[in-house]
């Protein structure tokens, strides 16, 4: 990668606050002030050209109001979005620059229109970006796209109701490839889909990647699969990011309180039998989050200066490939590596 | 506990047959559309009709429950079989306060005075891990968070002491900080009631933390049956080898994660003699004939003909260690 291009994607400490407030009269009857929900809260993380970043982080924690963001569904509140060092309203200002940016969707079923056969589906983005001269170069482009998705060509007759649900993801990545993008983003790509065909799209999805030199934000709640598929990774807890590191180092040496928790507490399959340690407490509203650091209320190392003070994106002490936002990695407080004393002991 | 079952002409469910002890946990997994959730629906007595038991028994401490009227089946419904579903919004009632409807279950099928009702009650929500229970009875639903929520349907499952527990993917709808909690909950109240439960659930960690023994369903059948340890570690169906395999692995990365290739075929059309004939990396021609009964396979129970010793499989003798 050379190092003078830009990164595919920046964001430089994109916020995107929601009005929940009741109705006006209502409001003035009560005497209650606006409500504003900060599902993103200043993020901050750059995507290198032909790599994987991942977002992961339990509902409502804003990941994907970040890749509703990034391809301009939202509008940022606050900071930018940067696509190939242009800022996104003109990176998506022409049809051949946002022929560049495409998106993968959670829901299979949702996503495909039940009307329309295949074939159609697929050739709209080629249509409408005029990436083909007439009907025979346009099926000659379906049947490449269908393909190079494991799927046949004689499949574009079909309906999407005549698919299961990880065809119809096949059928979702081979519209978003329609348009040579250079950049895509997953939302949850597999998590509507059963474990073993999960597989067969991260698979799909990985050598697509080695194919075509594509760079992916994906987003997930699905640590496990996140390590198979990304470069780096990025930990968001109630729309900020907590801590952002190489894949590897995140899954060894996970330094900020919440990821370490959040690692403990997947089921997995070795059945060591050692007792796991829940988080105790829930996520709370992120239209009233906490003061100073949003996770002190569940974290075992919280002291005065994290109900006050809230943390900053740094590189981690011991280490700097990692950044993240704590106070006790700062201080030197976190023992990692160590079974945090007295994880915040569980309500269970 | 044996439930053969078969739904209109479409066959929904084919022989299966299983038995859970006394304070057993069997886990039960499977892809959408295994027929993992019709099993549970069967024996609880809730299969949506036109679904219909077919054929086979349902035998709860040796008396057959599956040909009970409906009244008698209602009775033992909560009393002796509770029932735990994915979403807990639509299994709590909106309009009642959770401590009514603890008290409703529990004088529903137990002799208990009001106050004793309420008392327990409260105790309930304690145990399931409600902060401030005693206030926290007279809340709606809608007060509770999605994990607090569950706790409730948990507490409500257990308040009139069932001897079994149909969970049907109990911490599917929830987060993994929060699925930890409720997992560690339903365990240690399995284990201090010595109540039984059926884990419903497509989540294979789920099932390594929690059951005893583990069955695998494929196309509406059981494609292997054993120790839970056998079945993770070990598993000898060539669907549940694939399965194990093709589940993302959190303690290291993989180039390339094992795919089973095609998908499940639909009810209506499931393939004649074994039904994971035409993705099986092992099929020979008996399995394009003739349906695998569940057979001893070393440890756990596999309906594979590779495990026939009256009849080896060709090329059966270098691939029995792989």
């Amino acid at each position: 990668m050379p190092d003078t291009a830009p990164d595919m994607l920046a964001v430089e400490d994109l916020a995107r606050y929601f009005d929940v407030s009741r109705p006006w009269l209502q409001r003035v009857l009560v005497r209650e002030p606006r409500r504003t929900l900060r599902a993103v809260d200043g993020i901050s993380f750059a995507v290198p050209r032909g790599t994987t970043l991942s977002l992961v982080g339990e509902s409502g924690c804003g990941k994907s109001t970040v890749a509703r963001l990034v391809v301009g569904l939202y509008r940022p509140t606050e900071g930018r979005v940067l696509f190939d060092g242009l800022d996104l309203d003109q990176a998506r200002a022409t049809a051949e620059q946002r022929r560049r940016m495409q998106m993968i969707f959670q829901d299979p079923y949702a996503s495909l229109n039940p009307r329309w056969r295949v074939r159609d589906i697929i050739a709209e983005p080629l249509r409408a970006f005029g990436l083909v001269q007439g009907r025979a170069d346009q099926q000659a482009r379906v049947a490449e796209l269908l393909n190079q998705v494991g799927l046949s060509p004689l499949d574009g007759e079909k309906f999407p109701h005549e698919f299961s649900g990880g065809q119809r993801q096949r059928i979702s990545i081979a519209r978003a490839l329609s348009s040579n993008p250079e950049f895509l983003v997953c939302d949850e790509p597999t998590s509507a889909l059963d474990v073993s065909v999960q597989a067969q799209i991260l698979n799909l999805m990985k050598e697509l990647q080695r194919r075509l030199g594509l760079t992916y934000l994906f987003i997930s709640h699905n640590l496990a699969v996140v390590r198979q598929v990304s470069d780096r990774i990025g930990v968001m807890y109630l729309g900020r990011l907590v801590e952002l590191a190489p894949a590897e180092t995140l899954f060894t040496a996970p330094r900020h309180p919440y990821t370490r928790a959040l690692m403990e507490a997947i089921p997995d399959l070795e059945m060591s039998g050692r007792q796991r340690i829940p988080v105790g407490g829930e996520v709370p509203s992120p239209i009233s989050p906490p003061p100073g650091c949003p996770f002190h209320p569940r974290c075992p190392l919280a002291n005065d200066r994290c109900r006050i003070e809230p943390p900053a994106l740094i590189p981690a002490r011991g280490t700097p490939q990692t950044v993240t936002a704590c106070h006790a990695v700062e201080e030197g407080r976190d023992h990692p590596g160590e079974a945090i004393p007295g994880l915040a002991p569980a309500a269970a | 506990m044996n439930s053969p079952t078969r739904r209109g002409t479409l066959v929904a469910l084919h022989d299966i047959s299983f038995s859970i002890a006394p304070g057993e946990v069997l886990g039960v997994v499977g892809e959408s559309g295994a027929g993992k959730s019709m099993t549970g629906a069967a024996i609880i007595g809730l299969l949506e009709p036109p679904g219909r038991i077919a054929g086979g028994e349902i035998r709860l401490n040796g008396r057959r429950i599956d040909n009970l009227p409906y009244e008698q089946m209602r009775r033992i419904r909560g009393r002796e079989i509770g029932a735990i579903f994915q979403d807990p919004l639509t299994t709590l009632n909106p309009l009642h306060t959770v401590g009514d409807q603890l008290i409703e279950t529990m004088q529903t099928h137990m002799d208990l005075s009001a106050r004793e009702a309420r008392a327990r009650a409260v105790g309930w929500l304690e145990m399931v891990g409600i902060p401030a229970a005693a206030q926290r009875v007279q809340s709606y639903p809608h007060e509770f968070s999605g994990g607090m929520r569950q706790r409730v349907v948990i507490a409500l499952a257990l308040c009139a002491e069932p001897k079994l527990i149909v969970a049907d993917e109990p911490t599917t709808a929830l987060d993994v900080s929060i699925q930890a909690q409720v997992i560690a909950l339903l365990k240690r109240l399995a284990r201090e009631k010595g109540t039984s439960m059926m884990l419903i659930t497509h989540d294979m960690g789920v099932i390594a933390e929690t059951a005893d023994r583990v069955a695998v369903m494929y196309a509406g059948r059981i494609a292997e049956i054993g120790p839970v340890r056998e079945v993770v570690k070990h598993p000898r169906h060539p669907y549940s080898v694939g399965l194990m395999a093709s589940i993302p692995p959190l303690d290291r990365r993989v180039e390339q994660l094992a795919q089973i290739e095609g998908s499940m075929p639909r009810l209506s059309a499931i393939p004649p003699g074994c039904p994971f004939n035409p993705r099986c990396p092992r099929v020979f021609d008996r399995c394009l004939v003739e349906r695998p009964e569940l057979l001893e396979a070393g440890g756990t129970r596999a309906a594979c003909w590779l495990y026939d010793e009256a009849r080896p499989a060709p090329g059966m003798h270098e691939a029995a260690d792989a």
